[in-house]
């Protein structure tokens, strides 16, 4: 048997583990236009911050390809996949036969198309390891940094140079930051959090012309800077699959079992999408546990097993300047709220059921609320007033208790 | 494999656990000295409201969902136990999103700390459970 593994991120990692379940023997090959051993893409902020380095970067261990027993092609490109003859083709012309593929090729940057982008010559994308040693070189303590979306990635990039730059100013058309993941008044928390550590922020707006290293903004607004970083949004990498005339909606459609439409082919990751059970609906949940569990998922059934993938929600941790935000699920039906001094907190309830959460400073036990929100705990069952006022286990009935603590403990 | 397992009609609420436990991760060798002055930030922590008390730490799940959301791979499982590598972690905090249980907190320099059964101590088992004086808590294969 051989597996094949396009990409070499999260989800291939979790594939190969996934694998290594069900069959210590086959052979497995990873294949990555990147040249580095698989390394944790989120931490490309804390390198530039110093809290970190590319050793410790490292997503598993040095021998782990070894340990797998797994052959690791890096620094090559797959290019077309041929999934009549089972075959996938690299950018140097050589061919490699496979028996079941996986295709975890994640996600590009989003730029939409700007007057004057092609002139400005210091430019970069916030994904990769190279795009941050780019971003590393391209700044200096005299920079002046403009940087397009206030989502995850561009914010994590404004806290990783804010230090080693003169200013930033992040540009967004939304009307708050991190939309993705925050209501109006949470934002707001997190936004003058990190106007004190002097990153300005421009939003309901966009860049409309880059001149001569200046934005006009649509709001006539001028901004001058030096160094760009365009973080206005990631899209799935789907484009081999597509090119086989496999099923694509936002991302690549997968089954339950992680199963593309295409026979023998698996897809996990940012590349595709996940039944989010929070909307029930398939969504694209570009999250690092996400592609984890899938990739995971993904490989027990390559090699033979057979195991769903379900219980997929958003959820995100996240921190700026020490401030943690944690969120999961949707923000939909009856919403409570909590919140003392410098702590947010917002529960949202539908149908009895909790469907998301905000949790801005105070971060202790959210995993509790993450747990209602995946195993679809009915609110009637445990006390939700407690639950409500402090995360814990106090809120399920002693029974219920008996069974986490004291039963034997198997999957989650 | 041996875990700790709660027996939470014979908790008495009396937090000895939380403080064996303090004091089995500061590296001390008297446990006075270890907790005299200071606020404690044990890895297992007693629940209590009104006349229930219980004491919760990591379940050292077979499949972990911290271990799986880890960003950096600083959590592994080694032989069950669910370990942090503090040289890792950069503390951002998405185990604790993740775990079911509430059973990891943010430890001292903003990183994450767990039970790990006092495997990464001198104590080599939990010195929690030694420490309870009614069995509330146990350590034993189930």
């Amino acid at each position: 048997m051989r597996y094949v593994i396009i990409g070499n991120s999260t989800a291939a990692v979790g594939a190969v583990e996934g694998i290594r379940k069900n069959d210590l023997e086959g052979e497995i090959i990873i294949i990555s236009k990147e040249p580095y051993h698989v390394y944790s893409r989120p931490l490309i902020s804390y390198l530039l911050y110093g809290k970190t380095d590319e050793e410790r970067m490292k997503y598993r261990s040095k021998d782990f390809y070894d340990t797998m027993n797994c052959k690791a092609i890096l620094g090559r490109e797959a290019v077309k996949i041929d999934d009549a003859k089972k075959e996938v083709h690299l950018d140097d012309g050589e061919v490699l036969n496979y028996d079941k593929l996986l295709v975890a090729t994640g996600s590009l940057p989003f730029v939409p198309p700007m007057e004057g982008l092609d002139g400005v010559h210091k430019r970069f994308s916030f994904m990769s390891l190279d795009d941050a040693k780019k971003v590393e070189s391209a700044i200096s303590s005299n920079s002046k940094v403009l940087i397009i979306g206030a989502g995850l990635i561009g914010l994590k990039c404004a806290e990783g140079i804010s230090k080693r730059v003169e200013s930033i100013t992040v540009v967004d058309l939304a009307d708050r930051i991190l939309s993705s993941i925050l209501d109006r008044d949470g934002a707001e928390i997190v936004k003058s959090h990190m106007e004190k550590r002097n990153i300005k922020f421009i939003l309901n707006t966009k860049v409309e012309t880059f001149a001569n290293n200046e934005a006009v903004l649509s709001n006539g607004e001028k901004v001058e800077f030096d160094v760009l970083v365009l973080a206005v949004g990631v899209i799935p990498n789907t484009g081999l699959i597509k090119e086989i005339n496999g099923k694509i909606n936002r991302g690549i459609v997968v089954d339950e079992f992680c199963q593309t439409s295409i026979p023998d082919i698996f897809a996990a990751g940012d590349c595709c999408e996940s039944f989010d059970i929070t909307m029930e609906q398939n969504k694209v949940l570009a999250l690092l546990p996400n592609a984890y569990m899938q990739g995971e998922c993904a490989g027990i059934n390559m090699a033979g097993g057979k195991k769903e993938y379900g219980k997929a929600i958003p959820m995100n941790a996240i921190s700026f300047f020490g401030l943690h935000i944690i969120t999961a699920g949707s923000y939909i039906g009856e919403v409570f709220s909590k919140s003392n001094g410098e702590n947010y907190k917002k529960l949202f309830v539908k149908d009895g059921l909790l469907k998301g959460y905000i949790m801005i400073g105070d971060i202790e036990k959210a995993g509790i609320y993450t747990s209602l929100i995946r195993e679809k705990t009915p609110l009637c069952d445990i006390d939700f007033e407690l639950v409500l006022q402090s995360p814990g286990l106090m809120a399920f009935t002693r029974k219920d208790r008996k069974k986490i603590l004291g039963g034997v403990v198997n999957e989650y | 494999m041996k875990r700790v397992y709660v027996n939470e009609q014979w908790c008495l609420g009396c937090h000895l656990c939380e403080y064996y436990c303090a004091f089995a991760n500061s590296n001390e060798t008297d446990m006075v000295k270890a907790l005299k002055d200071i606020v404690i930030h044990p890895r297992i922590q007693i629940e209590q409201k009104d006349n229930i008390s219980f004491a919760v730490s990591c379940r050292h799940c077979e499949e972990p969902l911290c271990v799986k959301g880890c960003i950096t791979g600083a959590l592994s499982i080694n032989e069950g136990v669910i370990s942090v590598d503090q040289n890792k972690c950069i503390g951002c905090f998405t185990c604790i999103l993740c775990c079911p249980y509430g059973a990891i907190s943010a430890g001292d320099e903003s990183i994450i700390q767990k039970c790990e059964l006092c495997t990464n101590n001198k104590h080599g088992s939990p010195h929690c459970v030694k420490g309870c004086p009614n069995n509330a808590i146990v350590f034993e294969e189930r």
